[in-house]
């Protein structure tokens, strides 16, 4: 996979503290690279970056193997930024789709061309020559990725381009997004701070935190074998307990957790005695205790007693003592029928394969 | 209540007739404050510019200066001015006391705090990240400053209407540094008090109504374009 850009050694300082030091960073052509992390970690900042409208305290940038220091301009007009807002400029619809072209110099049949295609392209064709303060929310995101498509960029960077728009709209934007960008394979930086949007449309994902990158890798590998602890928690895998390898067979480790308990997992890649035990809620069904959970083939089945009960839209969390932490995620219905209440003894059950060990030294 | 109906009477006819001193001083006057505003655009709104998007030590303390030169009193400017000019001055030898020019200098350094001013509220009353979506467009370092004053033109109509209205209604720097000469230095404003002091009423509120014509008919091709373009 070749690399379209590569920020090597990047540093950027704010009021003299560094806030984000990332030793390598690829985006691929092709690709969509998801940036996810909390508030604050400097996602923002390192978007700026990369798209070259920020200029780091030392490091390099390369596109497509050249450094691009000194020739800022000419890179910037290779890419393209979506942000939170939809930032148009005051006039007319068709005038801020076309602007970056006008900027580039591209002819006024072509501009007017291409601008027509992408506001077609994202549904809001019609709205071609309304005034940008007759528009709603919806429409002026749509609007601005009309813009930034109609530049045809290298590289496209997202910066949280949903995160204002309310539920429905931001599910219709994105959906159309999603086939936009496997439409175009146009290299992509997506910022968010949404896990559901980086596994939606990521095809890599980079755990970014307090200005490190903590783990860069497919979303899916991400997410279900976060680096370490704080990775862990903050991409949804809600229960992380040490734990000690006891013993390996077969490609499934034997986990000793806490006092007397045994958790079965798939063996870690590289053998180690002291791991965390990693496990999404989703992925834990709750049963009376005594009865069976679920046939088949589920290994591990831990007796517990239910603390707190959390509803959480459709869903509710269930967090539950099994000697150790135990969150679960089960169906409204589910709680319905089961009608858990603090105190219940009750068994949580788990197959090995859900159970994610990442090596972890004390 | 016959002064003041022969007055309007004389001024009438005075108006009607094209009296041609009224029309001189007009034009004058008209030439000379705008080209002060002028003036004042070409250094106050790259001033203004400047002073909103760059940090540096002191900014502060210029702004406040700037603020302040808003509401400078005219007859400070004109003293000053004249002390400069005055033939024995540090400028004396440029021979520009009591001319048109040293009435547009004066009136120019009244007008360009009022147009720093409103540049700086202007520009800096933008999305900050405004910036960041024109540079991401693709904008150059002038492309960028460009289309950052187009956004901010409502506040910069506002500047050329508030420094046009400031020095075409000012009166006493145009005395200090231009005198009242006849068919010189003569201007919608110093023309009036002059003829006020001699009684000729006639001629005083002539030029007083031409006075309020012609910054009502600027202010409203101003107000226009900036009033453009549909509203929320």
């Amino acid at each position: 996979m070749t690399a379209r850009l590569t920020a090597t050694g990047l540093r950027v300082v704010r009021s003299g503290r560094t806030v984000l030091e990332v030793d390598r960073l690829e985006v691929h052509e092709g690709e969509v690279l998801g940036i996810i992390g909390p508030n604050g970690a400097g996602k923002s900042t390192l978007l700026q970056a990369l798209a070259l409208l920020e200029r780091p305290a030392s490091g390099e940038i390369a596109f497509e193997g050249a450094p691009v220091r000194g020739r800022e301009l000419a890179y910037r007009r290779r890419m393209a930024v979506v942000f939170q807002d939809p930032l148009l400029l005051d006039g007319g619809v068709e005038h801020n789709v076309t602007l970056g072209l006008r900027l580039r110099g591209v002819p006024a049949k072509e501009r007017r061309a291409r601008a027509r295609r992408w506001l077609e392209r994202f549904g809001v064709a019609g709205l071609a020559g309304r005034h940008v303060r007759a528009l709603s929310g919806g429409e002026a995101q749509r609007v601005s990725l009309a813009r930034a498509f109609a530049l045809e960029p290298e590289v496209l960077f997202l910066d949280e381009p949903f995160s204002s728009l309310d539920a429905p709209t931001r599910e219709a934007l994105l959906s159309d997004l999603d086939g936009v960008l496997r439409e175009t394979r146009t290299a992509t930086v997506f910022v968010t701070h949404d896990r559901d949007e980086a596994l939606r449309l990521s095809d890599r994902v980079a755990v970014l935190m307090a200005g490190r990158v903590r783990q860069v890798g497919p979303a899916w590998e991400v997410f279900a074998a976060p680096a370490d602890g704080e990775v862990a928690a903050f991409v949804g895998v809600e229960t992380v307990v040490p734990g000690r390898v006891a013993g390996v067979s077969d490609g499934l480790a034997r986990v000793a957790v806490g006092e007397g308990i045994t958790v079965w997992a798939p063996a870690p890649p590289v053998p180690a005695a002291e791991v965390l035990v990693c496990l999404r809620p989703e992925n834990v069904a709750i049963a009376p205790a005594g009865e069976p959970a679920e046939a088949g083939s589920v290994r591990n089945r831990l007796p517990g007693t239910v603390v707190r009960v959390v509803p959480a839209g459709f869903q509710a969390r269930v967090e539950l003592d099994c000697g150790f932490r135990l969150s679960a995620l089960i169906t409204g219905q589910s709680l319905r029928e089961l009608a858990l209440r603090p105190g219940d003894r009750v068994t949580a059950a788990f197959k090995a394969t859900a159970v994610h060990l990442i090596p972890h030294a004390r | 209540m016959d002064l003041i109906w022969d007055g309007l009477r004389q001024s009438f006819w005075l108006l009607v007739r094209g009296d041609a001193r009224v029309y001189e001083i007009m034009l004058r006057s008209l030439l000379a404050s705008g080209a002060a505003t002028l003036l004042a655009l070409l250094i106050g709104v790259p001033a203004g510019t400047f002073l909103a998007l760059r940090r540096f030590p002191g900014r502060a303390l210029v702004l406040s200066a700037v603020h302040s030169g808003m509401g400078l009193p005219p007859v400070v400017v004109g003293l000053v001015l004249s002390v400069l000019f005055w033939r024995t001055g540090p400028l004396g030898d440029l021979g520009l006391l009591y001319t048109v020019r040293a009435i547009v200098i004066a009136q120019t350094v009244i007008a360009t705090p009022i147009v720093t001013g409103f540049t700086v509220a202007g520009i800096q009353a933008l999305d900050p990240r405004l910036r960041l979506q024109i540079l991401a467009l693709g904008a150059s370092r002038l492309q960028l400053l460009w289309l950052l004053l187009k956004e901010a033109r409502l506040p910069l109509m506002a500047a050329v209407i508030a420094a046009f209205g400031a020095v075409i209604s000012e009166v006493g720097a145009a005395i200090q540094v231009g005198s009242i000469i006849r068919g010189e230095t003569e201007l919608l404003t110093t023309a009036t008090v002059l003829a006020t002091q001699r009684g000729d009423f006639g001629l005083a509120f002539a030029l007083s109504v031409i006075l309020l014509a012609l910054v009502f008919c600027v202010n409203a091709v101003f107000t226009l374009i900036q009033q453009r373009g549909p509203r929320p």
